[in-house]
């Protein structure tokens, strides 16, 4: 079933991670297979900020096979001598987990394709996201479990998707779980409720133009989908409005890039989605109750029809 | 009820070619006998007073505990009950099977008021997908707007959105009235068998897709008819009907009904073809 949520601040910044947190821990009931997060938090803009792992939660539920502690450090001593060897230079090294990573790096290329395709050359190794404001934080379990887990709850931004996550299309693992990054573009995440069903078909054309996918789930195709565009010129908007006939199956989907949050709905309007929409908040959900965590008193709010796409700004 | 065994099967509705299909024959009809209405126990039912009020707050409470607390209260001879803080929770109001004023300040998820048989209902908000779904008797207002598949399945009654409404209203409805002040979505009508949908503004596409019966009236642009959906005459009676019951719903009272479309199943879906499920695959 899946339920998203997202919310954008228009004009000021917020603690993203407490209401996000709140959101989708109201959802928790649509899945709590895995949970995630892209934050867009307040930074320099400076540096790029690469959220990676380097192994997989192999606790309770996971479908993932378990690894020693020490191929994770084996894995990470490659990644940083790969960074040295690009020019790249680690500012701030944070390990939350023996297998989840966050780097503050001084990066001077704008192309991340080389960069990217350099560190997942070792196995094991995924970038989760990289970005000058994204950070995308996912794991097993519901909302409230990946928030504390990660200390999200006090990380201030402007706007931010999450994704509470009921497995269907393929296993119970981080790589499989959402938000996923617009890979290999800077700041752009995805995600997804619903089910693709010409999946294979756009994968294998999408390959054969150099597009990479990490995982089997349908949805990561929306993020390759949106990244190819965008790699072609397109803007986001028209990227999503292509998507509509583009992508075939049932969906609503958001999109984040560092300063707008998207929306889209399939032509047959299938799948949920209740919007509310102010001067200085935008704020939706699979269900009310995710936007009533965090605006309790009574509002006005509705879901978008059939073939909807929408775009905000910070 | 003995005014019931005068009613003729030849209804004024059938006359005005609101529903027209032919019920004669069908293996799965039973009839209401009205001499037997004394047998009949409503199980789960009350006699409640109106003019007995009192207030619920389900803020911090489950569905199935506001419902039990619903019931406890009719139980009590409430006759109207106003629900403070709903704030969006999914499944409350449902299956009331008596009279009763239901007040809701403030807006439900999914799945409210369903399977309700009398019930006066009003929300003072938004509903999530599925509201009233089933709904038997009775009478619901939205103030807002509300989610898809608004009103699946009724059976009879009058539901009314002054807002707009998402997608699939109406789906596979079998009776009653739905009344929209606003928009609504894609696959309106959906495969519907029976009753009437009001719309005073737009609809999107595949309108009354695959329905078997009944009537759809547009006041404003359609996206697209769907498989078997046809315009029909918008007739005299209608438009008197239409204005009977816009002003009932406390919508629209002063809408020109005389410029709405009309729509109905063109019934040329192999569904036409008066043969039963049973009969249909002996001939397979």
């Amino acid at each position: 079933m899946c339920g998203i949520a997202g919310l954008i601040h228009r004009g000021k910044s917020s603690k993203v991670g407490h209401e996000l947190q709140g959101m989708l821990q109201a959802l928790k009931h649509r899945g709590e297979d895995s949970t995630g997060y892209a934050l867009y938090g307040d930074t320099d803009g400076k540096n790029f900020i690469m959220r990676f792992k380097v192994g997989e939660n192999v606790g309770e539920g996971s479908t993932s096979v378990a690894e020693d502690v020490s191929v994770y450090d084996e894995r990470k001593k490659i990644v940083d001598s790969y960074l040295l060897e690009m020019g790249a230079k680690i500012i701030k090294e944070d390990r939350i987990l023996p297998y989840s990573l966050r780097y503050e790096i001084e990066y001077n290329k704008k192309d991340l394709l080389e960069f990217s395709q350099k560190i997942e050359s070792i196995p094991g190794v995924e970038i989760l996201s990289m970005g000058k404001s994204l950070e995308v934080i996912k794991d097993l379990g519901n909302a409230k479990m990946v928030c504390e887990r990660y200390n999200l709850d006090k990380l201030v931004g402007t706007h931010a998707i999450g994704h509470a996550r009921m497995a269907t299309e393929s296993g119970v693992d981080i790589k499989s779980a959402h938000p996923f990054w617009g890979y290999p573009f800077s700041d752009v995440s995805v995600v997804h409720n619903g089910q693709l069903t010409n999946y294979w078909n756009n994968r294998r054309a999408l390959e054969n133009k150099g597009m990479r996918f990490m995982s089997e789930c349908d949805s990561e195709l929306i993020a390759v989908y949106l990244a190819e565009k965008m790699r072609d010129g397109a803007s986001l908007e028209e990227g999503m409005k292509e998507s509509l006939t583009g992508l075939d199956g049932v969906f609503t989907y958001f999109v984040a890039t560092k300063d707008s949050l998207g929306m889209a709905k399939d032509t047959m309007a299938a799948k949920p989605l209740v919007l509310y929409e102010s001067d200085d908040l935008v704020a939706m959900g699979s269900e009310e109750i995710a936007i009533r965590s965090i605006l309790p008193q009574e509002i006005d709010t509705y879901d978008p029809f059939d073939g909807e796409v929408k775009v905000w700004q910070i | 009820m003995a005014n019931l065994k005068n009613v003729t099967k030849k209804t004024k509705a059938q006359a005005m070619g609101m529903h027209s299909e032919v019920l004669t024959g069908r293996t799965q009809q039973k009839f209401f006998n009205p001499d037997e209405a004394e047998n009949f126990y409503y199980f789960g039912t009350y006699d409640v007073d109106f003019n007995k009020r009192t207030d619920l707050d389900v803020k911090d409470m489950t569905a199935a505990d506001a419902n039990k607390e619903i019931d406890n209260l009719m139980s009590q001879g409430y006759g109207t009950i106003v629900i403070k803080n709903p704030q969006g929770k999914h499944s409350i109001g449902v299956g009331i099977l008596n009279k009763l004023n239901l007040i809701f300040e403030g807006s439900l998820g999914y799945f409210g008021i369903g399977s309700c048989d009398g019930p006066i209902v009003r929300i003072n908000g938004r509903v999530g997908w599925s509201c009233a779904e089933n709904l038997m008797a009775g009478k619901v207002v939205i103030e807002k707007n509300a989610g898809s598949c608004f009103g699946a399945a009724i059976r009879g009654g009058d539901l009314i959105c002054k807002g707009s409404v998402g997608a699939r209203t109406g789906i596979d409805m079998k009776g009653g009235t739905i009344i929209i002040g606003g928009d609504a979505g894609a696959f309106t009508g959906f495969m519907m068998q029976r009753g009437r949908i009001i719309i005073l503004g737009d609809v999107g596409i595949n309108l009354g897709d695959s329905m078997y019966d009944g009537t759809i009236f547009v006041g404003g642009e359609i996206g697209s008819y769907g498989s078997d959906a046809v315009d029909a005459e918008l007739t005299k009676s209608d438009q008197d009907w239409l204005k009977r019951k816009l002003k009932v719903a406390e919508i629209g009272e002063n809408f020109d009904v005389s410029k709405m479309k009309k729509i109905v199943a063109g019934k040329k879906l192999w569904n036409y073809d008066n043969l039963e499920p049973t009969e249909k695959k002996g001939a397979i």
